[in-house]
């Protein structure tokens, strides 16, 4: 058994002496006897860290998908980017890791600076005036974005394409659960949202995803024609990579941007934590969840910042708060900052271009593979979405073998109950990231050639 | 070239004379830090690939910084930060306790975490075993029968346990409308019951800073979904009535929701479970320090009893045999989370909670435990308990007579407390105290650094006596002094490109 207590034998007793106990059990004596809990606990015996060590090793070892044994090709909202040791390193500094929410603004100036770059830097991809310090993923700032959207417009009906990821509206869906929202989701055709025919009345939100799940490059300005029309508010769901270059939610008419993080800084992770970006107009800044970070002076009229608009939250406004958020991913943000200060202006369009310069590589040779067909002809552009011979679940069994986590399978995502494609079993999404080499993708290619035979 | 480049310099030592610049001061155009990997891959343009209506008239402006200019800005910001590797951290209601640095190199572990979450299960099952294996000693922690892994989050675990709350009530046909919170409460309960669809009602402390049972007794009914308690309370203190608790709830058919942010007081020692809760969430960045990261990530997995097993969210990660294999539960509410929630966080949690075994966490407890007595008698004629009697991992203490006496309150002696270089504790909270100031020691500080806190505040008192004005402006040796709250708030800058107000 190991433990991390300094107290020696000695001091327990002295200090148990003082507090007028007289063992350590006699701490607890108040606690009625008949729910205390007798023979302790069910667990195994305390190990030594290298001990525990070696048990961890062992978890690794049996898991086939880790990068040393398979070249990802994997994404679906989750992808295998650069993240050097230089972000590392500094996101990894401890004064960061073992410091808690900014409460204390004197002594958490280096936290505050960093989520206040953090936001800029959210609000510049995301063409929005504000963001927050961040969500705790893509999938809760979707739902943040809808209570935001209810807020903003006293109604409850929320239009989210087929296209935002599966997840993401499974999330939504169970949080309807309790705020009473109806989440419609509006069909995809052709790879693309079908927003004819869909009823327009008590339209608080429509959402987007700019790419969409699939890859495709969506029309967020046929969202906004709706939005326009219903009144409701635009959310664009987008990929941060891709917003490098993108024409940016605000400029396609958003409201609200949000965004899964992790691309900037977070490695895979096996799904978490990641990071929830979450940016709007300035419209509806008094409603945003969660924590935001401003800018004042001290009392010297030195720059400073703190945690700002307080009174929206929950630990003031209770039962009236805009959201029930007490923490962000403070950590996950800083390693964004760090990770886009690293790339610089130049380096988020270099790595953008060349996730789409692989993809688009990649789909050009596998479209002419016997037993491959594209699901749309739409444009994308970092995924893509294949139809293959025979069901992907397999074919991802199959390139395993050949050292390639060759996408995912659609129905191991959405599940039956995803209306976005017929025998979806057979769909599989191939993501391109800027760490795919054209010796990778030419092998990709054999591979799934061998996978289909 | 001139002489002199423009600009600001990015790693000419500041001492402290000044603020930080931010990352956009120091870019200067055309610098770079950023390396890639060498790929061949054909370099079409951009325009060739996407077609032009999607794409920016300009580029995002990020910044422009060497590698050096950057490890320089974020290490300075480093040194502008407190933290607990820097020292003690006494913020009540968080447990700010060390964290070994052994679980962040579990985290860290490559073979976890360049795992992609939406691979096959057949080649995840070391993560699988991590995400069962914790799942099997938090249900044995709490006394529990399952638990989902996936809330981000305490308030997450609120949420989604509120949410199988109504689950359970909605699949008996029972229609029910109000939770029932103490005074005490965190205000993320107040805050998750809305979201989660029910009205709050109030149950008042009574004079012993715990749940008023006949008041309890008063606001239960047969609309009453159930109650949320944190025990320990956030006053510090057991709830001694808890079966009677418990009791009076189930028998208008409720559920008893436990909030685990204070579960480090009672690990090994009395189990959520075995006090009649049905429904537990636990913050394993307190309890099992995964650690807090400036605020966040955490993580809020949600263990129930066996009639709730059925609507936890899902995919849940089972035994099948040998192997081990995704399920969803029958009734499952949904998911909760973008993929299987924080799965580093968990990983970490699960080598804490390995590491220490049973003894071991049994001991982190009556530890915690030990220290916040001790500094609670300590220090109790300067800042004397709300309630004063043995109380668990934290204790409420009151700035009242030092207010009383030299109009020094708890925010003074708070920040006066960043000058003699300790965090300071949870003010103004719990709502229902006045001056409150709440002190967690958690288990890992050792007697020699409760002391020196002692002194610190001792020097406090004796300062609120001969300058209590100099408290007020306090602290004036930190990064930056006292903040303009209102400003910020009336003019909000969120961002470097914000206009200034003038």
């Amino acid at each position: 058994m190991a433990d991390y207590l300094p107290h020696t034998p000695e001091e327990v007793a002295a200090m148990l002496a003082f507090v007028g106990v007289d063992s350590l059990e006699g701490l607890y004596a108040h606690v009625p006897a008949a729910v205390r809990l007798a023979g302790g606990l069910d667990l195994p015996a305390g190990m030594t860290e290298p001990d525990a060590a070696a048990v961890v090793a062992g978890y690794g070892s049996r898991n086939g998908a880790r990068a040393s044994e398979l070249v990802c090709f994997a994404g679906a909202g989750a992808y295998d980017h650069e993240v050097p040791p230089v972000v590392r390193a500094l996101a990894g500094r401890s004064e960061f890791v073992t410091a808690y929410t900014p409460y204390q603004p004197e002594v958490a100036q280096g936290v505050l600076q960093a989520i206040f770059e953090y936001q800029t830097l959210v609000a510049r991809l995301s063409g929005l005036p504000i963001a927050n310090a961040s969500l705790y993923d893509g999938a809760t700032a979707l739902v943040e974005a809808l209570n935001m959207a209810h807020g903003a417009t006293g109604r409850s009906r929320m239009l989210v394409s087929s296209g935002v990821h599966p997840h993401w509206r499974a999330v939504a869906r169970t949080f309807a659960a309790g705020t009473g929202h109806v989440v419609d989701e509006v069909p995809l055709v052709g790879g693309l949202t079908d927003w004819s025919g869909v009823d327009t009345a008590g339209v608080a939100a429509v959402v987007v995803a700019y790419p969409n799940y699939l890859g495709v490059l969506e029309d967020p300005g046929a969202a906004k024609a709706l939005a326009a029309a219903t009144g409701g508010l635009l959310v664009v769901a987008g990929d941060p990579v891709a917003a490098g270059v993108l024409r940016s939610a605000g400029a396609w008419g958003a409201d609200v941007f949000v965004g899964e993080g992790q691309p900037f800084g977070t490695a895979l992770s096996f799904g978490g934590p990641y990071l929830g970006l979450f940016a709007c107009s300035d419209a509806q800044v008094r409603r945003l969840p969660g924590r935001i970070v401003g800018e004042t002076v001290d009392t010297e009229g030195r720059r400073a910042y703190v945690t700002t608009l307080r009174a929206r939250e929950q630990d003031i406004r209770r039962e009236k708060a805009t959201s029930n958020v007490c923490t962000n991913q403070t950590l996950m943000a800083v390693a964004a900052a760090v990770q886009l200060g690293w790339l610089g202006t130049q380096g988020l369009r270099e790595v953008a271009t060349r996730c789409a310069q692989g993809a688009h590589y990649l789909y050009d040779q596998l479209a002419a593979v016997d037993g491959v067909a594209p699901v749309t002809s739409a444009p994308f552009f970092r995924e893509f979405a294949l139809r293959l011979r025979r069901p992907a679940r397999e074919v991802v069994a199959l390139m395993a073998a050949e050292g390639i986590l060759a996408g995912v399978a659609l129905d191991a995502l959405g599940g039956p109950e995803d209306p976005s494609a017929d025998a979806p079993d057979e769909v599989l999404l191939v993501a391109v990231t800027e760490r795919r080499t054209r010796a990778e993708l030419d092998h990709y290619v054999r591979a799934l050639r061998g996978a289909l035979r | 070239m001139t002489a002199s480049p423009a600009g600001r310099a990015s790693s000419a030592p500041l001492m402290g004379r000044d603020a930080e610049p931010t990352l956009f001061e120091i870019s200067v155009p055309g610098r770079r830090a950023y390396q890639l990997r060498t790929t061949d891959v054909p370099a079409r343009a951009l325009e060739d690939l996407v077609p032009a209506a999607h794409l920016a008239e300009a580029p995002v402006a990020v910044a422009e910084v060497s590698e050096r200019d950057l490890v320089a800005h974020v290490t300075r910001l480093s040194h502008r930060q407190f933290s607990v590797d820097l020292g003690m951290y006494p913020l009540g209601s968080c447990t700010m306790k060390y964290n070994p640095k052994f679980c962040d190199a579990v985290a860290a572990d490559p073979a976890l975490a360049s795992v992609h979450p939406a691979a096959p299960a057949e080649l995840t099952q070391g993560w699988l075993e991590i995400l069962v294996n914790l799942e099997e000693r938090l249900c044995a922690i709490t006394g529990m029968a399952a638990a989902t892994l996936q809330p981000a989050a305490g308030a997450a675990g609120e949420l989604t346990g509120l949410l199988l709350m109504r689950a359970y009530h909605a699949s008996r046909g029972d229609v029910r409308r109000r939770v029932v919170i103490p005074d005490s409460a965190h205000g993320t309960n107040p805050a998750s019951v809305t979201l989660g669809g029910y009205e709050v009602t109030t149950v008042p402390s009574n004079d012993r800073g715990l749940v008023d049972l006949e008041a309890l007794r008063r606001v239960l009914g047969p609309d009453v979904a159930g109650i949320m308690l944190t025990n320990p309370n956030t006053l510090g203190l057991f709830e001694e009535e808890i079966v009677e608790i418990a009791a009076a709830v189930h028998d208008v058919g409720g559920l008893l929701y436990y909030d685990g942010a204070n579960l480090n007081a009672i690990l090994g020692v009395v189990r959520p479970g075995d006090m009649g809760f049905d429904i537990v969430h636990m913050n394993l960045h307190k309890t099992f320090a995964t650690p807090h990261g400036g605020g966040g990530p955490g993580a809020g997995p949600v263990a129930v009893a066996a009639h709730l097993v059925d609507f936890l969210p899902g995919p849940r990660a089972v035994r099948d045999g040998g192997r081990l294999a995704w399920a969803t539960p029958a009734r499952s509410i949904g998911r909760v989370h973008g993929w299987h929630g924080n799965a580093l966080v968990l990983a970490r949690a699960l080598a804490y909670i390995d590491v220490h075994g049973a003894e071991g966490l049994t001991r982190v407890a009556q530890h915690a435990v030990l220290n916040a007595n001790w500094l609670r008698r300590r220090v109790g004629e300067i800042l004397p308990a709300a309630h004063d009697r043995m109380c668990m991992h934290e204790c409420t203490l009151q700035a009242t007579l030092l207010k009383e006496r030299y109009g020094v309150r708890a925010l003074d002696v708070a920040k006066t407390l960043l000058e003699e270089g300790f965090h300071a504790p949870t003010v103004y909270f719990p709502l229902i105290v006045e001056e409150a100031l709440m002190f967690e020691p958690t288990e890992t500080e050792s007697p020699q650094t409760l002391e020196a806190l002692a002194q610190a505040i001792e020097r406090i008192a004796e300062r609120a006596a001969t300058d209590p004005e100099g408290m007020r402006r306090a602290p004036q040796t930190t990064p930056v002094a006292r903040v303009d709250e209102a400003r910020a708030a009336r003019h909000l800058v969120a961002t470097a490109d914000t206009p200034r107000p003038l």
